[in-house]
C-alpha cells in the first residue's frame, strides 16, 4: 500500500482528502488525514458575528461530516514533520506516521503575541480580533454595548488571510453603527501598512473612494511596532501614535509552528513550493496547498479551491512518474461585502490585477466585476452554502480554475 | 518600459524609477540611488541592501522588513533610522529589485 498522508483538515486539506478519495484506488492507496480540531470552522462567516448577523452556530459543523468513510482521520495536534525519514509524529500516543507522499495544509494563523502589549491585559476587553470564532464572539458581546468613540482597525503586517477582510469589516461597521443610530459618535479609521486601501490599483481606487464616501480615515504606510493597553494607543516603529478607544487587529498571521520547528518553513512558518505546482523547494514527495504554501498570491479559500483543483491534475500524473502539465496562475476570485446589502467581486491573478466585467458568464454575470451590487452581496451569502456543500466534498464549482479575460474589460 | 542614465549606466525602469532588471545593478548605481532619496549608505546600509540582494538571489522575491529584520538580523527600528519613511520601498530599490508588491 501507498501512503498519503495529509496535514490539516481545513479548506485544502479537506478538499484533498475529497478529491484523492474519488481519484485514487483504495487498494494501492491508503489516505489519512490529521487535524488537531474535531469541528470545521467556516472562516469567511466570523466577518460577520461581531455584527450579529451569524452567530457561533452558523459556522461550524464536525470535521468527520466533510471527510469521505475511506479516508482515516487522526485528531491530534502534530508536533514534528521528519522529511528526511518521511515521517511525521503526533501528539496522541505519541505515534508516527510513516508517508510516501504529503499534503501541508495547515493554514495561517494570527499571532497576536507578537506585537508587544497586543496580547496582554486587554485583549478581548478593548483590543479584539476577529480572525478566530473566540475574537469574533467577544467582540460582537463588546459591540452590542458600545456607545461610540475612536473605532481603530490596524493591521499589523503582510501578508494575511483574506486580504479584504479588514475593508468588509470597516464597511459593515459603518452599516452597523448607521444602523444603531450611532455613527456620528464613532470615528471609523483604517490603519495599514499599504500605501492605500488595497495593492492592485485599480481596486485600491475604487475601495479607497468607497472608504472616503463612508466618512472612513486612512491611515496609509503605517507599520506597528506595539501597542499600549493603558493609554490605548498604538505606536509605530516612527514613533507615530494613533490613539483609540476600541481596537481591532488583524494581528500578524503566520503558518503552523510545527512547520518552523520541523525546518520546513521561512521566517513566517510558510513553506516555499514551485508557485505554478506547489512543490516543495527541497523535498520531492511534499506539497503544501492553501494558507500553508508561500504563494505569492492572496491567501483565501478560493484559491485553495483552484490550487486543489490544479493540484488533484497535477498529482495523478506525479505518482506515475508524468510531468506535472497544469500550471496554476495565482487565481484568486473574492466577494467583498461593502455593506447596505451591496457587494463587490473581484477576480485576478498572479499577472492581471482586478477588473472591471461581468462574472462567471461573460456579458451576462450575474455577477459584476469590480463594482457595487446587490447581487454580489447574495454571491457572497451563497457561498456559505457552496462551501459546506459543494467545495469542501470537492464537488465541480462552475468556475474554471484558470483565471479567463473573458468577460473582463480593460 | 522606459530606461534612465545612472551613475554611467543606461538601465530599464518602471514608472516609478525601480530597476526593471536586477542584473543591470551595480554599486554605483546604489550609491546613486540612495543619493536621489537623499541617502548616504554607510557599511550599515550596505549590510541590509547586501543581504537583500543575497536572499533574492536565493528566493526570487525581495524580502520584506520582517524577513530582514528576522533572517538578515538588523532590527526594524534600525530599518526605519537607516532608510526613514517606507525602509522596504527605499531598500528595494537601493538593491535594483523591484518595487515590493507586498503581496495580498
Ligand atoms: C475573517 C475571515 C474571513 C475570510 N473570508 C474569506 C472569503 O470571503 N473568501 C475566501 O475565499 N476566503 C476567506 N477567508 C480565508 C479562508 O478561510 C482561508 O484562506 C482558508 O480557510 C484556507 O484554508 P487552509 O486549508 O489553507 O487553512 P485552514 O482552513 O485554516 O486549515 C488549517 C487546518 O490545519 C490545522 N492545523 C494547523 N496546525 C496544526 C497542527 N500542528 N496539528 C494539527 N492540526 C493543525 C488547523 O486546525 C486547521 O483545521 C477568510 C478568513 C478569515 C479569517
Amino acid at each position: 500500500m501507498k501512503k498519503l498522508l495529509i496535514l490539516g483538515a481545513g479548506t485544502a486539506g479537506t478538499m484533498v482528502a475529497n478529491k484523492m478519495h474519488h481519484m485514487l484506488d483504495p487498494d494501492e492507496w491508503q489516505i489519512t488525514i490529521v487535524d488537531q480540531h474535531e469541528t470545521h470552522y467556516y472562516q469567511p462567516g466570523f466577518l460577520f458575528i461581531p455584527f450579529g448577523i451569524y452567530g457561533k452556530n452558523d459556522v461550524i459543523k464536525p470535521k468527520r461530516n466533510f471527510i469521505p468513510a475511506g479516508v482515516k482521520m487522526i485528531v491530534s495536534e502534530i508536533t514534528m514533520i521528519e522529511p528526511e525519514k518521511n515521517r511525521v509524529r503526533v501528539a496522541k500516543d505519541n505515534r508516527y506516521l510513516g508517508y510516501d507522499f504529503l499534503v501541508i495544509a495547515t493554514g495561517t494563523h494570527p499571532r497576536p503575541a507578537e506585537t508587544p502589549g497586543m496580547a496582554a491585559g486587554e485583549w478581548h476587553k478593548s483590543i479584539f480580533d476577529f480572525y478566530t470564532i473566540e475574537g469574533a464572539t467577544a467582540l460582537a458581546r463588546h459591540l452590542r454595548g458600545w456607545q461610540g468613540g475612536r473605532l481603530v482597525l490596524n493591521i499589523v503586517d503582510l501578508p494575511y488571510k483574506c486580504p479584504v477582510a479588514p475593508l468588509e469589516f470597516i464597511f459593515l461597521a459603518d452599516w452597523f453603527f448607521q444602523e444603531k443610530g450611532l455613527r456620528d459618535r464613532i470615528d471609523l479609521t483604517l490603519v495599514t501598512p499599504l500605501p492605500g486601501a488595497f495593492t492592485k490599483p485599480r481596486a485600491a481606487k475604487l475601495l479607497g473612494n468607497i472608504l472616503q464616501d463612508k466618512n472612513v480615515n486612512v491611515v496609509p504606510d503605517y507599520y506597528i511596532e506595539r501597542v499600549d493597553p493603558e493609554a490605548k494607543k498604538i505606536i509605530s516603529y516612527e514613533e507615530d501614535e494613533v490613539p483609540y478607544d476600541l481596537l481591532v487587529t488583524v494581528p500578524v498571521n503566520m503558518g503552523a509552528e510545527v512547520i518552523g520547528k520541523s525546518g520546513l518553513g521561512d521566517e513566517m512558518n510558510y513553506v516555499p513550493v514551485d508557485k505554478h505546482n506547489f512543490l516543495s523547494k527541497k523535498f520531492d514527495n511534499i506539497f503544501a496547498l492553501g494558507d500553508a504554501a508561500n504563494l505569492p498570491t492572496s491567501k483565501a479559500g478560493s484559491v485553495a479551491h483552484f490550487a486543489v483543483e490544479i493540484f488533484t491534475e497535477n498529482f495523478l500524473r506525479y505518482i506515475d512518474g508524468l510531468d506535472m502539465l497544469q500550471k496554476f496562475d495565482g487565481h484568486a476570485n473574492c466577494y467583498i461585502e461593502s455593506g447596505f446589502g451591496k457587494g463587490i467581486l473581484i477576480d485576478f491573478n498572479y499577472d492581471v490585477e482586478p477588473l472591471p466585467g461581468k462574472f462567471p458568464l461573460p456579458g451576462v454575470g450575474p455577477f459584476s466585476l469590480l463594482q457595487e451590487s446587490e447581487m454580489n452581496h447574495w454571491g457572497k451569502m451563497m457561498f456559505r452554502w457552496m462551501y459546506w456543500n459543494l467545495l469542501l466534498k470537492g464537488k465541480e464549482l462552475p468556475i474554471a480554475a484558470q483565471m479567463t479575460m473573458a468577460g473582463k474589460w480593460q | 518600459m522606459s530606461t534612465k542614465e545612472i551613475a554611467g549606466a543606461v538601465v530599464n525602469v518602471d514608472e516609478e524609477g525601480f530597476l526593471t532588471d536586477p542584473a543591470q545593478w551595480t554599486e554605483a548605481i546604489a550609491e546613486a540611488m540612495a543619493a536621489e532619496l537623499g541617502l548616504t549608505l554607510t557599511e550599515d546600509h550596505w549590510k541590509v541592501v547586501d543581504f537583500t540582494r543575497q536572499d533574492y538571489q536565493q528566493t526570487g522575491e525581495a524580502p520584506g522588513l520582517r524577513r530582514i529584520t528576522k533572517v538578515g538580523g538588523v532590527p526594524t527600528k534600525q530599518l526605519y533610522k537607516l532608510f526613514p519613511k517606507g525602509p522596504a520601498k527605499k531598500i528595494a530599490r537601493i538593491a535594483g529589485l523591484g518595487k515590493p508588491t507586498g503581496c495580498i
